[in-house]
């Protein structure tokens, strides 16, 4: 029984593709088998995050259009077996992505898949609603800024109303909070919303916290997925947000500032 | 015996009753006095569609007829029996055309006896809401961008409201989250509608249309239950 997994968010530049790259690898890794699909159709950036960008031959599109079969178009990521990539067209618009070839594309990959990872292009629409449309879980990627937080709200108010699930009454889709780049120190000066306040008002269950990161950018430009990076508290919080996702109780972690060390504090400017 | 003697007294069981019902009917309305335009633009109206005017019964509305001109209403009821309608009113005629309409035994409408044929659709999903009052239960987060309408009755909240959301009811509106959107009670105009909230945050709260957003909501009242509500058509918001 595969399951589809939609990253959404609403707004851009959230993390939407750090994290398909990040959870799609960590699901892969701890043996199951995933493929992960760009929807943001005209601005692929999920191939340069995986590090696949050189390797593309046939995309999404060309499978929705007949014009190559799957197998032609996935590439399988090169550091785990389990994991295979299908990118987007960059040559066309999200108006290539209709119902019914998603539909058909997805319910291919569902036979030989256990994860389909989604990953949403920003705003609400066409390209958004398709990757949402056809989605069991829903991992809604928030900054802990209020213009985020709104935006979230708002697909979510989406994924309530437009998806296939809720257009047949189905049980609606499992929604989980992933918030990205958290600066616990910004957070105790006020400066940003904490856990709590985006949890007051988006009420989800929390999927991960995500510590804003060097790593992260380092990461993307390398075209490694960030969970690849033990070392980072980036990808060590992806980790467990995949354990979460599986059903491993874990607890949060990068919720509080690092206290500083009597050096930092007798150096401190 | 005792049957039959009940049967044939004046106790027997009721042989009719009298009731109101409203009806939606074709109205024509009469623009000018000449029969014999009348007479082709009717026929052609009729001809597009046969079954819709076969055996209806419409009332002549006289409103707009100019004065100063007859209504030749044998002609008039001619004509339309000839198309398979059945006139059976007239509606806004003066005096003359009134005595001239019931010599042809067309009943006389008021005015207010039938609305324009705009308004006269409406009745319709009316009935129900006075019969049973509706009730709408919500027990998701209402998101941004949602909006909830409870058509005709109280609507229950167990969530919140997000920013940027809009609940609205005919009647009550009661949230059991936070209200951070908007939230419109007495939306046809009931002015004894109110809004329940167990936290107060709204952008825009309404009662019957008097409204107040954020900026003019007193800060010492949000963040806690409150109820909103119609004093003297002042809207007024109170702790509970």
């Amino acid at each position: 029984m595969s399951r589809i997994i939609v990253i959404t968010s609403g707004k851009g530049g959230v993390g939407k593709t750090t994290t398909s790259a990040a959870l799609s690898m960590g699901l892969a890794q701890r043996g199951h088998r995933t493929v992960v699909i760009d929807f943001d159709v005209g601005l692929r950036n999920l191939d340069l995050i995986m590090g696949c960008e050189r390797r593309v031959v046939y995309d999404f599109v060309n499978v929705i259009n007949h014009e190559a079969n799957l197998n032609q178009a996935l590439i399988r990521d090169k550091r785990c077996d389990n994991l295979y990539v299908l990118p987007a067209s960059q040559t066309r618009d999200k108006e290539a992505l209709t119902k019914e070839g998603v539909g058909r594309v997805l319910d291919e990959l569902s036979q030989s898949y256990e994860f389909i990872v989604c990953d949403s292009p920003a705003g609400i629409e066409h390209g958004a609603t398709m990757a949402m449309y056809y989605a069991d879980d829903a991992v809604v990627v928030t900054n802990p800024e209020v213009s985020s937080v709104r935006d979230s709200d708002r697909m979510l108010g989406i994924l309530a109303s437009k998806s296939r699930r809720a257009e047949t009454n189905a049980e609606p889709i499992r929604e989980l909070l992933l918030l990205t780049r958290y600066d616990p120190p910004r957070v105790e000066t006020g400066e940003m919303l904490s856990v709590k306040d985006v949890q007051d008002i988006l009420s989800l269950d929390l999927l991960g916290i995500i510590p804003e990161s060097k790593a992260v950018l380092t990461a993307s430009n390398a075209g490694v997925p960030v969970i690849l990076d033990r070392e980072s508290d980036a990808g060590q919080a992806y980790s467990d947000a995949v354990s979460r996702y599986l059903g491993e109780e874990v607890p949060h972690r990068f919720m509080t500032a690092e206290k500083k060390g009597f050096f930092n504090r007798l150096f401190r400017g | 015996m005792a049957v039959n003697s009940r049967s044939s007294t004046g106790e027997a069981s009721p042989a009719f009753e009298l009731k109101a019902a409203g009806f939606t009917l074709p109205v024509i309305r009469l623009l000018n006095g000449n029969m014999e335009v009348l007479a082709e633009q009717i026929g052609a109206k009729v001809e597009q569609a046969p079954d819709f005017f076969r055996n209806t019964p419409v009332v002549i509305d006289l409103g707009a007829f100019p004065d100063g001109t007859e209504v030749e209403f044998p002609l008039l009821v001619g004509l339309l029996r000839g198309y398979g309608m059945i006139p059976f009113g007239v509606r806004g005629g003066n005096k003359a055309q009134n005595v001239a309409a019931e010599a042809m035994e067309l009943a006389i409408l008021g005015d207010a006896y039938l609305r324009p044929t705009k308004a006269a659709p409406e009745p319709a999903p009316e009935t129900p809401r006075r019969g049973l009052p509706t009730f709408t239960l919500v027990t998701r987060p209402v998101r941004s961008g949602q909006e909830i309408y409870a058509a005709g009755g109280d609507l229950s909240v167990v969530a919140s409201v997000s920013s940027g959301a809009e609940v609205a009811a005919d009647g009550n509106i009661h949230i059991y989250g936070c209200l951070r959107g908007r939230a419109l009670a007495g939306n046809r105009g009931n002015a004894d509608a109110r809004i329940f909230c167990q936290d107060l945050q709204a952008e825009l709260v309404s009662v019957a249309g008097h409204y107040r957003v954020a900026e003019n909501i007193p800060a010492d009242l949000r963040g806690v239950p409150v109820q909103v509500f119609l004093d003297q058509k002042v809207l007024r918001i109170e702790r509970i």
